[in-house]
């Protein structure tokens, strides 16, 4: 069908981006939903840059040789949302690092079972 | 074969081997962002994806433990939601332009400007530059901001607060 | 790690060249891909490699803690100089064609002095985040 060629990349976008939420939500070790995060995220930078792109097109650098050039506008978006991803994913694991040394496990199931625990006692 | 590298990730439990596969998968996006001619963005995924990323959640694995439990009952919801989430974007994407459309609305409002103008105006070659630095000037303060605010953040979280008379 | 001489040997000569791709990559930033981030994330890349294999008190030994807490501060600090000194000059703030009396030199010397602050910020943060992880003991 005349969508399959030139929609493949929202596709592959999507999918990437099910995976991503799939692993936040179903799994329970944190730094496992942390990963599945910053996987998410990069399936959002594709699905801004993909657009982009001019087919006989080159990168964005302007000179005498090159007459058509590829969007430069989302590079710029998605250079920033990079580094703010890397910066949410560092403040993440030093909470994760912390819940682990207060609770002893990174395990969703454990630590919500353990606060249970401590609330009965209360 | 990013799809592949994502569903070894989702089915691994071993997390150092999770940790290598997204370093895999970071290597996979920035060659596809070099073929569709994201070079700074390629060249800043695959640094900070396959070697910061890749070093923090090591850090973080060493200071945490490194195997994911088994779950407790077969994930069916939220596989379910996924896969209703995963047709609902397939519909939404169709209306989308098609890849590589010339006329999409993308190309034609702010866009022949900048790339028209960023030589007279800045007299910088690199597009992509010339735009976070100087025309979206504002935006790359507040992303400085931002990593600024992590890296304290980080150090608020993590650091050991020695009591008066402990010995050091 | 640092009795092993394969290690040790490749480590002096990849960390120099490391450093010095930063800093092409930071310089270059206008005629090809490259820029502050990619530049500050390269070298806090090569400072951890030394820590890697040289350890961690060698490296605090090479970039002290108190420095590379400076840096994360510097660099933002650097960014909103640069906007302040635009609105000194008689524009608005972050104006950088005010910087020079040929609008395109200023535009030049705004990027560059922006450029660098960002470096310093994201490689001390950086460096900052690795040291916090990989200093800390593990708990039981």
């Amino acid at each position: 069908m005349p969508a399959f060629a030139s929609h493949y990349t929202y596709w592959i976008t999507v999918l990437l981006m099910a995976a991503g939420l799939y692993i936040v939500v179903a799994r329970g070790n944190l730094v496992k939903k942390l990963i599945g995060l910053s996987i998410f995220q990069t399936s959002v930078y594709l699905l801004y840059i993909a657009p982009g792109k001019l087919i006989g097109g080159t990168a964005p650098i302007l000179s005498e040789a090159f007459k058509v050039y590829s969007n430069p506008l989302p590079h710029v978006l998605i250079l920033t949302a990079i580094v703010v991803g890397i910066a949410t994913l560092a403040l993440g694991l030093a909470i994760v690092v912390r819940i682990r040394e207060a609770y002893g496990s990174i395990e969703e199931d454990e630590i919500v079972a353990a606060d249970r625990d401590a609330g009965d006692r209360e | 074969m990013m799809v592949v590298t994502v569903v070894a990730i989702v089915l691994q439990r071993n997390l150092f081997s999770v940790v290598v596969l997204a370093g895999v998968y970071s290597f996979l996006m920035a060659t596809v962002l070099v073929a569709l001619d994201a070079v700074d963005v390629a060249m800043t995924e695959a640094s900070v994806g396959a070697g910061i990323s890749t070093v923090l959640l090591l850090g973080a694995l060493y200071l945490c433990g490194g195997e994911e439990a088994k779950p407790l009952s077969r994930p069916w919801l939220p596989l379910a939601v996924a896969l209703v989430i995963v047709g609902a974007l397939v519909y939404g994407t169709l209306g989308l332009p098609a890849f590589s459309d010339p006329q999409a609305p993308i190309h034609t409002h702010v866009v022949p400007r900048y790339l028209g103008q960023a030589l007279a105006e800045t007299g910088v070659p690199n597009v992509v530059t010339a735009v976070l630095a100087s025309y979206r000037g504002y935006d790359t303060l507040g992303e400085t901001v931002v990593v600024f605010t992590a890296g304290i953040g980080v150090i608020a979280l993590l650091r050991r607060l020695r009591r008066k008379g402990e010995p050091r | 790690m640092k009795r092993e001489p394969v290690l040790r040997v490749v480590g002096k000569l990849l960390i120099p060249y490391m450093l010095m791709f930063a800093l092409y990559v930071q310089f270059h930033g206008d005629f090809g891909p490259g820029g502050g981030f990619q530049a500050g994330v390269i070298t806090a890349a090569a400072v951890i490699f030394y820590a890697l294999i040289f350890g961690l008190p060698a490296a605090r030994r090479l970039v002290p803690e108190a420095l590379v807490e400076t840096m994360v501060a510097a660099g933002a600090f650097l960014y909103m100089a640069v906007g302040f000194a635009g609105l000194v000059l008689g524009g608005n703030y972050l104006d950088y064609f005010v910087l020079d009396p040929d609008p395109v030199a200023g535009q030049h010397r705004g990027i560059f002095w922006v450029e660098i602050g960002v470096l310093v910020t994201v490689s001390g943060v950086m460096l900052k985040i690795f040291y916090m992880f990989a200093g800390r003991g593990r708990a039981v």
